[in-house]
């Protein structure tokens, strides 16, 4: 049986959206799949050296609950229906959902975006960076991890063109 | 069961038990077994997805008291 092939184009450059492509492909490479990841635009930020100013945004999304990850039981259930017009204007509102969402990520055994990461690297998962976002962005090679390939659109498809699948998040 | 190696994935989170448990598999030789103890209740139909696409045969599933038990026989 040939080996199947996942590739995917990662373009989000926040805290919770860097799960579902790392979560994927080092899932798939563990699974036998030979795995790709092209990253451009936000999704560079995914490949930064230090991933730690990664942030999440509660503002423009209604979907996020708004949950305390300490305190009794009773307080960790309250959803914190905080308008997006109130969270727009209170400083410091974005930080405050990061460091929540990270104590969040901690108590359930979710693992860290570098730890997620690096298993990746570790199964051989592919990781390349649009090299024409690196400039636009004014970004340079040292900024990121090392092992990582810089390319462009038609480095991605030679791989993505053979896949079983292909997907952009 | 009597099996080879133990992997304690308690506590872990989808999808750390899977990549623990394809991490040891890699040092293990073929035909031994692998016991697995996670506390995801995702785990236990991922370890039957892991096992039919890996070829890894999964001997046994169990759950007792929060705890699920898989045992794996390397392929």
């Amino acid at each position: 049986m040939d080996e199947k092939k996942l590739a995917i184009i990662a373009t989000k450059g926040t805290l919770d959206w860097a799960y579902p492509p790392f979560i994927l492909a080092s899932t798939a490479a563990a699974l036998g799949y030979e795995t790709q990841i092209f990253f451009t635009f936000y999704g560079l930020q995914l490949l930064k050296k230090d991933v730690s100013d990664l942030k999440v945004s509660p503002l423009g999304n209604p979907g996020m609950p708004m949950k305390m990850p300490f305190g009794p039981k009773w307080f960790r259930d309250i959803n914190w229906n905080i308008p997006n017009a109130i969270q727009a204007i209170v400083p410091g509102f974005e930080s405050l959902a990061t460091t929540l969402m990270k104590q969040t990520i901690k108590n359930n055994g979710v693992a860290t975006i570098p730890e997620l990461r690096s298993l990746c690297q570790e199964a051989d998962v592919k990781f390349i960076a649009c090299q024409m976002t690196v400039e636009l962005f004014g970004f340079s090679h040292d900024d990121f991890i090392p092992g990582i390939e810089f390319g462009g659109a038609a480095t991605f498809f030679e791989f993505a063109g053979e896949t079983d699948i292909c997907l952009f998040i | 069961m009597e099996f080879n190696r133990d992997l304690d994935a308690r506590g872990l989170n989808c999808p750390l038990p899977i990549l623990r448990t394809k991490k040891t598999l890699n040092e293990m030789a073929s035909g031994e077994i692998l016991r697995v103890v996670a506390t995801d209740p995702g785990s236990v139909k991922d370890f039957a997805a892991f096992a039919k696409q890996t070829g890894n045969e999964l001997l046994s599933s169990s759950e007792a008291g929060g705890e699920f038990t898989f045992y794996i026989k390397k392929k």
